[in-house]
């Protein structure tokens, strides 16, 4: 395998090259995903049926408190790939775990907002509006979720065998794909709760 | 020759070779938005039927004349990398046929999407058409009486079709007096037409809805004003009237034979909010429907106030 | 539910005729495998493999054998509608033949043959050793794959769907279709709609990072350009799919409100839904067909393709339009003159660049020098078929003229004039043209000339009575109609043409059979004299395709080397890296079918612990040191030798 020492260590390989861009195409795919959701949701927040609308059932704290987790946890992975960038195992993984942690954070607290709504009355078989909210939130949850598993796995690599040209490839793609799903989280924030709160 | 009697032979002659010797039902069409969408039809297949003849003319050109049997063994063909005259040429050229035919599409579209031509100053009769698994219900709200799977229409009057459907999807087609339209269950969708002759026509839902799609047609039957008077009066009189029971053992019935009724269901299950013609978000806002009562539409005032 | 209830659809004698052939098949295959003790080979070779040009003829294979399961599906349809009142098939029965005939079609025939074609030869035109990413490749496969199996299982197991390919809702609900058919649908389709989107990734990176040195992307073949755009359009349009069709299950099996007739569902939604992946779906099995079109008319006219820029421009104005025209499938449902107008133009508009390609390869034979092979025989054949399918396509665009045709046989012969002359066509005419790449020996000319003149003639046999019945009214999906109507003497002339079509398809698959007997091997590796880099390696072509990548300077650069005499595949051997097999992505999208078939039953449990393995596999994988492995420069030598000694 030919490394080319002048570029970072994810970038050394043709086959790490390869990777970070199949990557970039497979975000346009999820992009594409998340864009039907949010059409599908646009389509229907306001056929509530007889169930509540997002105004009666939304509360802000909470959703501020997921805002400001997962925000910090998309600046600390980039404090972490900075890190690494640096050959500094231990900060990077401390960064990563910070990372993690606050990822944590963000789902626990979406789960008792979920279990909230159900105690409401609001479930996913309530309304139209309702099945279209829980789906675009769920599937970003599930994003979330899948990420942690993710994280751990490059996490206990990176410890194993040290920085090389395969971690790093890997933990590089993790946090594009965390600094994603942090950008979907605004446009869920920015127009599914603001936009709800306010009309 | 002249032009006009010319392009009529054309015409005359593709509907003959399409149609053996009888008519074939769309082009034989018995009122004015029948008839104009026929015309439509008419004017493209031609249009299409010359632009199948210059591609033909030209494939068969090629290939008598550059067949490898016809060239000389050692002729090495050319290397030719395009030219811009043409590529312009056969980009204008379709774009013009195109812009015509957009042009027509948006003409006749509106056209049938309106009260036919000269029947402004009439007032329509408007009949709701709902589907339930596959049969045909026809509300007269005016007349004050329903049919079950045929449908009397005066000739020479307006007629306002209103869609919906207990169930599926389906789609309100009389092909002789009007293309078709969707039935659906949360909004209603309207269809005009006018019958210019005394006939019996086949009406039909054309849009798959399950098991007994294929047997899902009705008669319309059109007849002078006087005998449609004549008619609602003897339905009026002699038939029983639609009580509540009797339209829930209907719906539930997957077929039924032809019925009439001294009453119409829209009093006691009126169709779905009417779906604004011209624009989507109108709909989003109506989110009302057949299984919302009285609590939604004070919902929706809710949703209007904000 | 009870066995009655899951077996429900044997007791029918066609169905239990279709399965029994269904198992009869596996048994011959297993058999036979176990008989000349090829399981290890098969499993080694095949099962495992990662090699782009295996994956791609198990893609083909798949698609062949999908073609006739599609095929027989057809067949049925004609020979119940040949007569009125016929009773050969009863309604429900004749519901879920044309739904799996639409579905197995498109997803499990067209789409397979051209990703199969498309694994076979993009590597191949482009200079590389493999695509971007081999194992995911592989995963692409069986996961398609296992959709496939999926949606075959559900003849034989629980029901098939029968609410018509497009599913339309409120009638693929559960309270209008209750048995799991439609189940089957979303969950086979979620199935082979994600390899479908690896496919998508994979090709757009190897296109776009692994070309041969020097070919900038105005010099590529034009094969190549048409998978580049088909797969970006994939990408962009399988994730709606995705979307729709978990919303289908939501729906249908977790009680949520999306498409339903109460509580603010929306059934028009899922019909956008499924058009806005729908329409350009169809795209994504024309434009290659468009690829290799162009490559075919180019070698057997013996002259470069005419117009080379605006066959790419028309290419991306088409795949940019296909996201633009999907209310066109739905002018009825009432939304106004305005929307409709729009559509109108949008959808009309695609014939411009259309014919721009149109007239493009005609004047590519223009001072030609044109043999009259098989592939090529296809190719002549696609453009006056096709052109009616184009013409049609137009009739149709228009709104108000569509509200006569929608919905009826008008529409069903305007777009089989489509597909099978665009899409069928073109993967039968590179089936025939790239064989000898794959196995070394040709198929016979004259069964594959006898096979393309029964399928051309029977086609319009078969379909052009449609647009005739069309026009007189008769719907499309009605399992019979009354003898009064009038339509039965052209449903009959539409069997026999169907018959024909049939017997077309058996030529073509005996040309296998005899072919591999009969016709010399070790065929040169140029066989058709041909212009893009796939004709410069060894036919059949070896584990790592090129033994030195050839540098390329313009388009048809082998076409220009040969008549300069120049080599271009000469230069000095280096030890090639390449993948490892692995059998991880077989096992991995078992699981994946397991999770599905119980997900069918809304059986959670094990679907959950199926789940759980596919994740088992992916973390395994993600701690596998698999840095790949080398082939020697003497095993290279040893391999050229051989392979050039025959020639």
């Amino acid at each position: 395998m030919k490394i080319d020492s002048s570029l970072p260590l994810e970038y050394s390989t043709e086959e790490n090259r390869l990777k970070i861009f199949g990557f970039w195409i497979f975000l346009g795919a999820e992009i594409m995903l998340f864009a039907t959701l949010f059409t599908v949701y646009f389509v229907l927040a306001n056929r509530t049926g007889n169930g509540p609308t997002g105004s009666e059932i939304f509360e802000l704290t909470p959703v501020l408190f997921e805002t400001f987790l997962l925000l910090t946890s998309s600046f600390t992975i980039g404090l972490g790939i900075h890190a690494m960038r640096l050959g500094n195992k231990k900060a990077m993984m401390t960064f990563f775990i910070t990372t993690l942690v606050l990822g944590l954070g963000f789902l626990g607290i979406e789960i008792f907002e979920f279990i909230t709504y159900v105690h409401e009355g609001a479930t996913i078989t309530t309304s139209a509006f309702l099945s279209a909210l829980m789906t675009l939130l769920g599937t970003h949850g599930a994003h979330v979720t899948f990420g942690l598993f993710w994280g751990i796995a490059i996490l206990i690599q990176v410890a194993k065998r040290g920085l090389n040209a395969q971690t790093t490839n890997k933990a590089f793609i993790f946090s594009l794909y965390w600094h994603f799903l942090d950008v979907v989280w605004i446009f869920i924030f920015s127009f599914v709760y603001l936009k709800g709160l306010i009309s | 020759m002249n032009k006009k009697t010319s392009l009529m032979f054309l015409a005359f002659a593709v509907l003959a070779i399409l149609s053996g010797c009888e008519p074939l039902t769309v082009f034989d069409s018995k009122g004015p938005h029948a008839e104009t969408l026929s015309n439509t039809i008419i004017l493209s297949i031609i249009t299409m039927a010359f632009i199948l003849l210059i591609v033909y003319a030209l494939l068969a050109f090629m290939l008598t004349k550059y067949r490898a049997s016809k060239t000389p063994d050692d002729y090495e063909p050319p290397h030719e990398e395009g030219s811009m005259a043409l590529e312009i040429t056969w980009t204008v050229i379709p774009i013009i046929i195109v812009t015509v035919l957009a042009f027509i599409t948006v003409k006749t579209t509106t056209s049938v999407e309106t009260t036919p031509e000269g029947y402004d100053n009439t007032e329509p009769l408007v009949i709701y058409a709902s589907s339930s698994n596959w049969k045909w219900h026809f509300s007269y709200p005016e007349e004050g009486i329903e049919t079950v799977n045929y449908v009397n229409l005066p000739t020479d009057r307006p007629i306002e079709f209103k869609l919906y459907s207990y169930g599926p999807i389906t789609s309100f087609w009389i092909p002789q007096l009007n293309g078709q339209k969707y039935a659906m269950s949360d909004m209603v969708n309207t269809i005009h037409m006018a019958a210019d002759e005394i006939g019996s026509f086949m009406g039909r839902n054309s849009n798959f809805s399950g098991r007994g799609f294929a047997q899902m047609e009705f008669e319309a039957q059109t007849m002078t004003q006087e005998d449609f008077a004549e008619w609602v009066a003897d339905v009026k009189a002699n038939e029983e009237p639609l009580t509540e029971e009797k339209f829930e053992e209907l719906l539930a019935a997957e077929h039924v034979g032809r019925s009439s009724y001294s009453s119409t269901h829209l009093e006691f299950s009126p169709p779905p909010m009417e779906h604004s013609e011209m624009d989507m978000t109108d709909e989003e806002m109506d989110h009302s429907n057949m299984d919302h009562t009285t609590d939604s539409q004070e919902e929706s005032k809710e949703t209007h106030a904000h | 539910m009870s066995m009655e209830e899951i077996f429900h659809p044997m007791q029918e004698p066609m169905i239990l005729m279709a399965a029994i052939s269904i198992v009869v098949g596996a048994i011959v295959v297993v058999a036979g495998l176990t008989y000349f003790k090829k399981w290890g080979y098969f499993y080694k070779n095949w099962l495992s493999t990662v090699d782009h040009k295996k994956i791609g003829i198990m893609y083909i294979a798949v698609a062949l054998l999908m073609l006739f399961r599609g095929g027989v599906d057809a067949l049925l349809m004609r020979a119940q509608t040949a007569v009125p009142n016929n009773g050969l098939l009863d309604a429900q029965h004749y519901n879920e033949i044309f739904t799996t005939h639409g579905l197995v079609m498109i997803l499990f025939m067209a789409m397979p043959f051209v990703i199969g074609l498309m694994n076979i030869v993009i590597p191949l035109q482009i200079g590389a050793r493999d695509v971007a990413f081999p194992r995911l490749n592989a995963i692409s496969f069986w996961l398609f794959a296992a959709g496939c199996g999926l949606l075959n299982l559900s003849f034989i197991v629980g029901g098939s769907p029968d609410a018509g390919w497009t599913a339309y809702f409120p009638l693929a609900s559960t309270e209008f279709s209750p048995t799991v058919g439609n189940n089957y649908y979303s969950l086979a389709l979620q199935l082979s709609g994600l390899g479908t989107l690896m496919t998508g990734v994979n090709f757009i990176t190897t296109i776009i990072k692994m070309r041969a040195p020097g070919m900038k992307l105005m010099k590529m073949p034009m094969f190549t350009w048409s998978i580049l755009i088909t797969n970006v359009i994939i990408v962009f349009a399988f994730p709606v799919l995705t979307v729709a069709l978990a919303l289908m299950m939501l729906d249908r099996q977790f009680g949520t409100q999306f498409f339903t007739m109460a509580n603010g569902g929306m059934d028009m939604l899922w019909a956008n839904l499924f058009w806005v992946w729908g329409h350009p779906e169809v795209y994504i099995v024309i434009l290659p067909a468009f690829g290799i079109f162009s490559e075919i008319i180019a070698t057997f006219a013996r002259k470069n393709l005419y117009g080379y820029k605006s066959m790419v421009m028309s290419m991306v104005v088409i795949s940019l339009l296909s996201f633009l025209v999907w209310a066109h499938h739905f002018y009825t449902m009432g939304h106004g003159v305005m929307v409709n107008g729009v559509f109108s133009i949008t959808t009309m508009a695609i014939a411009v660049p259309t014919g721009v390609k149109m007239f493009n390869w005609l004047l590519t034979m223009r001072h030609g020098k044109i043999s009259f092979t098989t592939p090529m025989l296809y190719a002549l054949g696609f453009i006056p078929i096709f052109t009616i399918g184009g013409v049609t396509g137009v009739m149709l665009a228009m709104a108000s003229a569509d509200y006569q045709y929608h919905n009826t046989m008008f529409l069903v012969a305007h777009f089989h004039y489509v597909l099978i002359p665009g899409t069928v066509f073109g993967v039968l005419a590179g089936y025939h043209f790239w064989w000898p790449k794959m196995f070394g020996f040709r198929l016979n000319e004259k069964l594959g000339k006898l096979g393309f003149w029964l399928i051309a003639i029977s086609f319009n046999v078969t379909f052009f009575p449609l647009f005739i019945l069309g026009l007189d009214g008769y719907a499309r999906r009605m399992y019979t109609y009354s003898e009064s109507t009038g339509y039965g003497p052209l449903n009959m002339l539409s069997f026999i043409g169907a018959l024909g079509l049939a017997a077309g398809f058996l030529v073509i698959v005996y040309n296998i059979f005899y072919s591999w007997k009969n016709m010399p091997r070790n065929e040169k590796a140029d066989v058709w004299d041909g212009r893009s880099l796939e004709w410069a390696t060894h036919s059949p072509v070896p584990e790592y395709n090129f033994a030195v990548v050839p540098t390329v300077t313009q388009l048809d650069e082998f076409w220009f080397a040969k008549k300069e005499g120049r080599d271009i595949t000469a230069g000095k051997f280096e030890k090639i890296h390449m993948p490892n097999n692995s059998a991880a992505p077989f096992w991995m999208s078992g699981f994946f079918f397991l999770a599905a078939f119980f997900a069918v039953f809304s059986a959670w449990i094990p679907a959950i612990i199926s789940l759980l393995g596919v994740f088992g596999f992916m973390i395994a994988r993600s701690f596998e040191k698999d840095h790949g492995r080398y082939i020697s420069v003497e095993e290279i030598m040893e391999t050229e030798k051989r392979l050039r000694g025959d020639k």
